[in-house]
């Protein structure tokens, strides 16, 4: 990634211009060409070093319903446990994580009442508990992961 | 949400085109006037709908390996001020507030921790504690080994 690159990433985390001609009104304020600015961006995001150019919704207020569970789960049951987990399509992520409580999944369906469900079915599948942590508040986060 | 605002998140999740004028090429797609698309989006970042628009970064990629979600138990009474000081801070990229689950877990408050690498991931989590002060009363560090599942939330 060279100097410009830097600044694009940098300077583009948000606050892209809802305007007929929003790659020249960005490039201008990053004093490039649009022509420069999209092929920029279409390198980046080609190179893996962004995931994506657009907009970033806040799934939970789009509606549906989301929670964060964690469930500990030992050494050697581990791989069995994590394979029973992610065969709900209602788990979008899930992460080993270095703690007593090792496994961490968000579940996301359309309904609060359809999270129960999975949470209980993961348990008698699994004869774990599960932690249930539904966001209760968000703390305002503004981006700024510097490149 | 109304039907048009589901296509307009549908058509523009996986990220906007690469061309001069995207939302016209969008609204072209979805047979709307590029002005009441670009009108939608403006009332989606108004109300929270959208974050942000713009560029979203790997972290990895970014060089952030040492990634971590600290947890903290904090006083009910000063959560939701000291919730917003933590989300402030540069290093944190998400800030929730969730409920405790005793005895097995005391930590109300989550925040997501990136570093270039686990001592410098540690600084911050310092930088955090100063913040809490006196209303804290206990934090664990977990660093992520593994993702397992990443399929992404998709409508």
């Amino acid at each position: 990634m060279d100097e410009l690159e830097r600044r694009i990433v940098n300077g583009l985390q948000g606050g892209f211009p809802l305007c007929p001609r929003p790659y020249a009104a960005a490039a201008r304020a990053l004093g490039l060409a649009e022509k420069e600015l999209i092929e920029r961006i279409g390198k980046l995001l080609s190179e893996g070093t962004l995931t994506r150019f657009g907009p970033m919704f806040d799934a939970e207020r789009l509606g549906g319903a989301f929670t964060l569970c964690a469930m500990s789960v030992p050494q050697g049951e581990f791989e069995r446990v994590a394979r029973l987990v992610n065969a709900h399509p209602e788990v979008a992520h899930n992460y080993e994580r270095a703690h007593r409580f090792n496994l961490w999944f968000v579940l996301a369906a359309a309904e609060r009442t359809r999270l129960s469900k999975v949470i209980q079915a993961i348990e008698a599948e699994t004869g774990y508990a599960v932690l249930d942590l539904p966001r209760e508040r968000e703390y305002f986060v503004e981006l700024k992961l510097s490149a | 949400m109304n039907a048009l605002d589901e296509k307009i998140v549908r058509a523009t999740q996986a990220g906007l085109p690469l061309t001069a004028e995207p939302y016209a090429e969008i609204a072209k797609e979805l047979g709307v006037s590029e002005q009441e698309l670009l009108s939608r989006l403006q009332a989606m970042l108004a109300d929270g709908r959208i974050r942000r628009i713009g560029a979203v970064p790997n972290h990895y990629a970014l060089g952030y390996a040492a990634n971590a979600m600290s947890v903290w138990n904090v006083a009910d009474a000063a959560i939701d001020r000291l919730g917003a000081a933590v989300g402030a801070l540069a290093f944190v990229s998400h800030c929730y507030r969730r409920p405790r689950r005793l005895p097995d877990w005391p930590y109300n408050l989550f925040a997501m921790v990136h570093g270039r690498n686990r001592a410098e991931t540690q600084r911050h989590v310092e930088a955090i504690k100063e913040v809490l002060g006196d209303a804290l009363n206990g934090f664990d560090t977990l660093y992520s080994l593994r993702i397992l599942k990443k399929t992404g939330l998709r409508f």
